[in-house]
């Protein structure tokens, strides 16, 4: 320590460093994304507009809110597999609910939101109480909701959506100065990123759903109400999942396969922004940008008219680097 | 009195050396009640008829084979989502080599071996010196594997020659080869784990990985071994299936959602996600009680989206029967 009589840099590449150390401590995702932003925005004019890049955002809010009702279970160090099967659930029985009667709309939704929180219920309970791994629990869950969903409408989609209904996934504010125009999905996206925010960050909870996923034991030992907590989680991403199914129904048809893989896609958007599997370490808008990310790289492939059988291998390969990537990145800071 | 009590003392002995896993009692109880539901509801044949008993257990040789892989995989602290393509690519390029020739065979037996070797070792590679999560690796895996699939094939390629398709159909004695494949791979999978070093190895590094790596284990080596062999289970499955099948075409992975149920049938049998506990016999254990649920709502004739629900539900519960006792929480 007191040999560093050496002369101390310079002014400027002090400078020079703190911005080099400012850029490193930005998470990987936001340059991935916006790595492959720039490339889409070459590509296709469309990206460039304000218009693009707004029906860009409405397409991905439902994933991004997928996506940050996951990273509270991934959190505590669960998975919650069932989200693609409650997407399923919400599209066929919404139809089936709504059978273009706009009235019915505000029924359906109150229908779903219940049964989210009856299947979000239903998971935290079986994980907390009858001490389920949550892989499995929800696994079970995923085939019970797919299941439950077909008998329900007969194996077939039936009924029709309303518009009124689907407004939420694809409609915009018009006349907005300077954008033209803002999709509520992104409206509602950034009103549940900053509840979510609140809870997670800024609240003993969110203490707590870390702390669980650190290490369950020490945070029971410290007085965390384990398995009220985890029951919680399960909840929140639950819900959030039937109101990205609401969104999602919004622009795609009525499908029989319209959750299916979901819950895969969205751990990757999640790992892809930093969320640990395993629990521990997570941010809200990382993970918004892990989705962001993911669509990104639909998009892009889409772009390069590359056929569906490509896209699933190349969509395999980038998700292993992007990951490898942001392991390897984080790794160094510790 | 003393000679009762020593002859006692053996049963317990020899109960606790053979350790038969709690789950074998769930299965026990699911048969005698899906027996009973049949006597009721049913004709009543899965009491009566032998080729109904014989087949619950072919239809569980497929899940079977690949299960006991798993369990490997899993034991070890790991997880492979990429089964389900790797059944598939066997069952296309397999099918797509022999073109109904006898005389090519043995060359697809070879590739597709080779191919599930090649898997096992880019999945082991990947999450051990990668340092990717399980889970997100082998889903990266299995995308690749999808879309080289998709790419290449797009419906029934080539067929297999009559000579195969003894794997799938011919019987020795009363006892259809199937099954007497099925024995011997869960014996394999027994021995491997618990009369070697690899398996000793095995359950240390899916106990702790640290404290393996420390104890001076080459953990990388032994988790990748793991991985090459739960592909070849699934190369093993997929052989079956294309022998069964006459055909290989490429959803008969996926279809037969061969991934999550044999993680399913695995974690029903006792083997702890977390890794480093666990057997094959308990996940044969929950291949049969698939088996059986599916003779069983057959039988009964039950609606295809139900069936769906109450095999989650019994998932859940088998779990359950075991795991609501146990002190720690659940992850």
């Amino acid at each position: 320590m007191t040999t560093t009589t050496l002369k101390q840099p310079s002014k400027f590449l002090q400078i020079l460093k703190t911005i080099w150390n400012g850029i490193k401590r930005v998470p990987a995702v936001y340059y991935i994304f916006f790595g492959i932003f720039i490339v889409l925005g070459l590509l296709s004019p469309t990206y460039q507009s304000a218009n693009g890049i707004m029906a860009f955002l409405r397409r991905t809010s439902p994933l991004a809110i997928l996506a940050i009702g996951e990273m509270i279970v991934l959190s505590t160090g669960g998975y919650d597999l069932s989200i693609g099967s409650i997407v399923t659930l919400v599209v066929l029985g919404s139809s089936l609910l709504l059978n273009n009667d706009p009235t019915m709309m505000p029924t359906a939704i109150w229908t779903m939101l219940a049964l989210g929180l009856l299947i979000g219920l239903v998971n935290g309970f079986v994980v907390s109480y009858l001490k389920i791994p949550s892989f499995i629990a929800t696994l079970g869950m995923m085939l019970l909701v797919k299941g439950g969903a077909l008998y329900w409408v007969g194996g077939a989609p039936r009924g029709y959506l309303t518009e009124n209904w689907r407004d939420f996934g694809r409609g915009y504010f018009e006349n907005i100065p300077l954008i033209e125009r803002f999709p509520y999905a992104l409206a509602i996206l950034l009103v549940l990123a900053l509840v979510t925010y609140f809870i997670y960050h800024r609240s003993n909870f969110g203490k707590q759903i870390l702390a669980i996923g650190d290490n369950v034991r020490a945070s029971q030992l410290s007085g965390v109400r384990v398995r009220l907590v985890r029951m919680i989680a399960f909840v929140i991403s639950s819900l959030f999942a039937v109101i990205g199914g609401i969104m999602i129904g919004g622009f795609g048809g009525v499908n029989v396969t319209i959750g299916e893989g979901l819950e895969m896609q969205t751990i990757a958007a999640c790992v892809v922004g930093g969320v640990l599997l395993g629990g521990g370490k997570g941010s809200v808008m990382n993970v918004i940008f892990g989705a962001f990310t993911m669509e990104a790289i639909f998009n892009l492939l889409n772009l390069l008219g590359l056929p569906k059988p490509y896209k699933d291998a190349v969509q395999g390969l980038i998700i292993i680097a992007a990951v490898a990537y942001v392991a390897l990145s984080t790794r160094k800071k510790k | 009195m003393t000679t009762t009590s020593i002859s006692d003392n053996r049963f317990k002995r020899f109960m606790r050396n053979i350790n038969i896993p709690p789950v074998y009692y769930f299965l026990v109880v699911i048969f005698l009640g899906g027996g009973i539901l049949d006597q009721i509801f049913s004709d009543g044949q899965i009491f009566t008829n032998q080729a109904i008993l014989l087949n619950i257990i072919v239809r569980s040789v497929a899940l079977g084979i690949v299960a006991v892989g798993q369990t490997l995989v899993i034991v070890g602290a790991s997880i492979d989502l990429s089964v389900a393509y790797t059944i598939s690519i066997t069952a296309v390029m397999s099918s797509y080599i022999m073109q109904g020739e006898t005389k090519n065979v043995p060359l697809a037996i070879l590739v597709v071996f080779g191919i599930g070797i090649l898997i096992g070792l880019i999945n082991g590679l990947i999450i051990t010196k990668l340092k990717i999560n399980s889970f997100i690796a082998t889903l990266g895996t299995s995308l690749i594997i999808k879309g080289i699939i998709n790419a290449t094939f797009s419906n029934y390629t080539g067929s297999v020659p009559k000579s195969f398709q003894f794997f799938g159909y011919s019987t020795l004695g009363p006892i259809p080869v199937a099954i007497i494949v099925l024995i011997l791979v869960v014996f394999a999978g027994w021995f491997l784990l618990n009369r070697t070093k690899f398996g000793a190895h095995l359950y240390g590094v899916g106990g702790n990985v640290e404290v393996g790596r420390l104890s001076g284990l080459r953990t990388d080596r032994v988790l990748i071994g793991a991985h090459i062999l739960c592909s070849m289970s699934a190369v093993l499955t997929g052989l079956f299936l294309v022998s069964r099948l006459q055909s290989g075409a490429p959803w008969v992975g996926p279809d037969g959602l061969y991934d999550l149920e044999s993680i399913a049938t695995t974690v029903v049998g006792g083997t702890a996600l977390a890794g480093g506990k666990g057997g094959v016999w308990g996940t044969l254990a929950g291949v049969l009680i698939f088996g059986v649920l599916d003779t069983v709502f057959n039988q009964l004739g039950m609606n295809p989206y139900l069936k769906t629900v109450l095999r989650g539900a019994i998932i859940v519960l088998a779990v359950a029967s075991y795991t609501y006792r146990s002190k720690k929480e659940a992850a």
